[in-house]
């Protein structure tokens, strides 16, 4: 998993049916030192993460069919926690 | 999943029988605030999307996922046509 920021939210009507419904954030992902790492990725939020929050991401399939409770589908990124504190060292 | 612009299409009558059906389109994937990011990439086309359009796509297994029939050989998806990115400014303060 990784740590993010949701940092906005992506707006869609025209989309794969398996993302109807779901509310799609945008996060960045954030280093070991809580620093932005790469580009913001699109993710479907589980637990109705808002924007501001620090989250925790998953991003591979199986995990998230799981968390999602669907089949296999298109979707592997997906906010799966709300982090309150991360200790380092 | 992350952003892309659609910049042409790919036109296959040969290819692997598992697409039939399905466009092949060239996009450029960008960052949210639509800068090209990387190199152009051909993708399965899920919703229809038109040269210029801003779209978000998946790459991996879970592109082939997003076709009706899974056993197909695609990496890359559109699974979305972009209405809207609204993006914090970057104080914005969280839970």
């Amino acid at each position: 998993m990784m740590l993010g920021r949701v940092v906005g939210d992506v707006v869609a009507t025209i989309k794969h049916r398996e993302l109807e419904r779901r509310k799609l954030l945008l996060v960045q992902p954030l280093g070991g030192d809580g620093a932005p790492v790469g580009r913001p990725v699109i993710a479907v939020d589980s637990v109705d993460a808002g924007v501001g929050d620090h989250v925790l991401v998953v991003d591979e399939g199986n995990g998230a069919a799981q968390v999602l409770e669907r089949p296999r589908g298109p979707v592997r990124t997906v906010v799966v926690g709300v982090v309150d504190a991360v200790t380092r060292g | 999943m992350h952003f892309a612009r659609v910049v042409g299409t790919v036109v296959c009558t040969v290819k692997v029988p598992s697409w039939r059906g399905h466009r092949l389109l060239v996009m450029q994937p960008t960052d949210p605030q639509g800068a090209d990011h990387g190199r152009t990439l051909v993708a399965v086309d899920l919703v229809s999307a038109a040269p210029g359009q801003r779209v978000f796509y998946v790459r991996g297994r879970e592109a082939a996922n997003a076709l009706p029939d899974a056993d197909n050989p695609a990496d890359a998806a559109i699974v979305g046509i972009v209405d809207d990115v609204r993006i914090l400014p970057p104080e914005g303060g969280g839970r």
